[in-house]
């Protein structure tokens, strides 16, 4: 064992790693990015580490070698599990031979998210057991743990941290390389009766995957992360306690501690839940705060304990009212909601209010190509009836002003298909779906041959920076490299769209602005499903060449540069434009746009 | 001895590699340490925090509300965003050069910069203001302002760990040939 400081991500690689994992895949999301990475990194080179198209197929590789034996890992956010989910409902029937854990990190916020789903509710839908880990250390330990549950019970489990212990960092103890258990697999054994789901199996498998929750909920109770923490008594008449998980049972620590008057009940498997566990701790209690992030899985699980065990506890929480019922949970809520619960007191009001902050929503980083994709479309459809559609990347930013080019954002590859829609209610309307490289080969190539098939009238817009920028800069089948950095043959887009039958594929350097525009207003006026690829590097892998400079003499004042393109470079100082060098990268767009020809100097890639 | 420390700035500003730096320095006394911080969508130029939680094993990577013992901030009004996490009687540094969004930028937003550090005087007793337009003309760049901001906090007493703690993080950390640069940064005081 050495020490070692990690964040939650790598932790969990890391204990994958000591459990012996043989496989692992996945599709990069925030928060669950880092996994993987760490796994390639960190990993011995015969663990066979990809990057898969979307998290359906990662979970559908993983089946494959789960199913001969090996021990497999899936990595992915929580609207990643929706993709995934055909797979794994039908898999939680069909179970593994190896184990096999799929880590879905939830995001209570939402801080980078389209939606507060909860993988727990999930878990619970599916069938499927979830483990929920509370700090950086109980996570490296739990994926091991989780590993052997599954290979005991044949059953996929979801290990779901939540971005505080995805994104924490802790000095933890770890295994050494040597301590790292070694898992043999013996290869795929045909057994039709057993890996090919038919309405029979499923029937038998139902009721089986029913009774062994049934039992598990025994084992669980015993289960010593599911805990029972003693108060101290002293909080008056009512007898009162705490049930709480993952990361809001560190701030209910942090608000109890050092005096700890209630006993806390802390959920480590909310399903199957530890019914044993909650009876023994309802027990003798009057009433049961529930603190908890996202759906109210803990709450309904002891309004339904109490009821089938006939117990007289009032089971407080999101459904009462007590907590929020959206949102993430922080030292500060749980501490109003405790001192509101165990003492009935209104916490005191907040003091007066600073003075007005500037907003900062995130924005395009200067030198972003995606602006000046943005920047040619709209300069080139002015005066038309238009909608753009977006899409899950960084390419959503484009709908802050002043740009306002994304009208509607939905998930992965929704665009292409929200164009179509729009198109088939109002011919007269010029379509646009924007999609990123990444997200295309996860989610937009069945889009497109959908409006090339079903004779949509649309401009497909394929914003090709070479990389999946807004996770951090994931290969992906486009790049020609792995995520282990191998050189593999690439996957072309323009040959991809080719080979569906668009014949207008045009490929072009955004920079090139006066081509750019001239491209979009030729595309678009085509009839039936047609392409722009605007292709140029993500500007946080490339070196900027030279910076621009404004010349204060030329420069009018007119805010041209400044209103139009919103780039965090440019800013106004003594009446002029000013081009602050430390975010610039010379692109080149505002010397393409501006009136007086005052800026000079940039040097575009 | 136990303390917690919040950087803030904004994404870009190099607040992670500030907190990866204290952390190693805290590591190498055989601190306990959790951190949190942001990553992700805010890294794109929004408002961008990090936790540290020096001497706790126990309990939460986030600092909660009137418990932070030191501010570090690369910006101002980042700092005045992050002050009701500040104890009473702790400690802020803050670096006193604004980064204008564009949402001010484009008039969407105000930033008054004098009434926001007039706020942060008014508030906090044990305030240190960075220079940080001398320090940048002096060090010839912009890019060492965490290390800048590191050793006013370390100068400020309230980080808990000395120079010598944090340039050994340094050394350790950051390539051989910025050494230079980041030890006069270090020793920057104005």
């Amino acid at each position: 064992m050495h020490s070692e400081f990690l964040m939650g991500n790598e932790a969990i690689a890391l204990g994958a790693l000591a459990a012996g994992v043989n496989l692992a895949a996945g599709y990069p999301g925030t928060p669950s990015t880092e996994i993987l990475e760490t796994i390639a990194k960190r990993g011995a080179a015969d663990i066979h580490v990809e990057w898969s198209i979307n998290e359906k197929a990662g979970l559908e590789v993983a089946a494959g070698a789960a199913y001969s034996g090996a021990r497999t890992l899936v990595t992915m956010k929580q609207v990643g599990l929706n993709v995934a989910a055909d797979p794994l409902m039908s898999l939680a029937y069909i179970g593994v031979k190896g184990g096999m854990v799929i880590v879905v990190a939830d995001d209570p916020g939402p801080i980078s998210s389209q939606t507060e789903q909860d993988t727990r509710t999930f878990a619970m839908f599916s069938k499927v057991p979830v483990f929920d880990p509370s700090t950086v250390a109980e996570a490296y330990v739990m994926v091991q743990e989780a590993f052997a549950f599954s290979e005991k019970y044949h059953t996929p489990v979801f290990l779901r941290p939540t971005t505080r212990i995805d994104h924490a960092y802790e000095a933890i103890e770890v295994k050494d390389e040597a301590e790292y258990e070694k898992h043999a697999y013996e290869g795929f054994v045909k057994d039709a009766s057993k890996w090919v789901i038919f309405p029979k199996l499923s029937l038998r498998s139902h009721a089986a995957i029913e009774a062994r929750n049934e039992e598990l909920s025994q084992v669980l109770s015993a289960y010593p992360r599911n805990k029972i923490l003693p108060g101290t008594g002293g909080m008056g008449k009512l007898r009162k306690g705490i049930a709480t998980h993952g990361v809001s049972s560190m701030y209910t620590h942090d608000n109890l501690a050092p005096d700890n008057r209630v006993p806390v009940l802390h959920v480590a498997t909310p399903f199957p839940f530890p019914e044993e566990l909650a009876v023994k701790f309802l027990q003798g209690l009057d009433e049961v705060l529930c603190i908890e992030e996202l759906d109210p899985v803990i709450e309904r699980a002891l309004l339904t304990v109490c009821g089938k065990h006939h117990l007289p506890v009032v089971i407080r929480g999101k459904l009462t009212g007590d907590m929020q019922t959206a949102g993430e949970n922080t030292v500060e809520s749980v501490g109003r909601a405790i001192q509101a619960f165990l003492d009935r007191e209104q916490p005191v009001a907040e003091e007066a209010a600073a003075p007005a902050l500037p907003v900062r929503p995130p924005v395009l980083c200067a030198g972003c190509p995606h602006r000046a994709s943005f920047v040619a479309v709209k300069e080139a459809m002015r005066g038309q009836k238009t909608i753009y559609c977006g899409d899950i990347g960084c390419y959503t930013l484009g709908n802050a002003a002043p740009l306002d080019m994304c009208d509607t954002c939905l998930c992965m590859g929704a665009g292409i298909n929200i164009a179509q829609g729009v198109y088939h209610m109002d011919t007269q309307t010029k379509c646009f779906a924007f999609v990123g490289d990444s997200t295309f080969f996860a989610a937009g190539i069945t889009g497109t041959v959908n409006a090339f098939y079903n004779q949509a009238d649309m401009t497909l817009v394929v914003l090709d920076n070479s990389t999946t920028a807004m996770t951090g800069h994931q290969p992906h089948p486009g790049t020609g490299r792995t995520i282990r950095g191998d050189a593999v043959p690439a996957v072309s887009i323009e040959k991809v769209l080719r080979a569906i039958g668009l014949t207008v594929v045009e490929t072009v350097n955004p920079f090139d602005h006066a081509e750019a525009v001239a491209t979009v207003k030729h595309v678009a006026a085509e009839p039936g499903v047609k392409a722009i690829i605007f292709k140029s590097p993500c500007v946080m892998l490339a070196k900027p060449a030279a910076h621009a400079k404004v010349n204060a003499e030329t420069c009018i004042g007119c805010q041209k540069c400044i209103r139009s393109l919103g780039c965090p470079a440019l800013v106004m100082q003594e009446g002029k434009a000013f081009i602050d060098e430390t975010l610039c990268t010379g692109c080149t767009l505002c010397e393409s746009i501006c009136p007086v020809g005052a800026i000079a100097g940039g040097e575009k890639l | 001895m136990s303390k917690d420390i919040i950087l803030c700035g904004v994404g870009g500003q190099g607040t992670i590699l500030a907190s990866k730096l204290i952390a190693a320095a805290a590591m190498k006394k055989g601190m306990p340490i959790k951190t949190a911080e942001t990553i992700g969508m805010a890294q794109r130029g929004g408002s961008v925090f990090s936790h540290l939680r020096l001497g706790k094993s126990e309990g939460s990577p986030l600092i909660g509300k009137k418990r932070a013992d030191l501010i570090i901030a690369f910006e101002p009004a980042e700092a005045v965003r992050q002050l009701p996490f500040l104890k009473d009687g702790g400690s802020v540094v803050v670096s006193n050069h604004p980064i204008l969004p564009v949402s001010a930028m484009i008039g969407d937003s105000v930033y008054d910069v004098p009434g926001i550090m007039a706020y942060l005087r008014a508030k906090v007793a044990d305030l240190a203001v960075v220079d940080s337009d001398a320090a940048a003309r002096e060090l010839g760049s912009m890019k060492v302002l965490n290390v800048v901001l590191l050793g006013a906090a370390v100068r400020s007493g309230a980080l808990g760990l000395s120079k010598q703690d944090i340039l050994a993080a340094i050394h350790e950390r950051v390539p051989e040939r910025f050494h230079k640069l980041n030890e006069k940064a270090l020793a920057f005081a104005r």
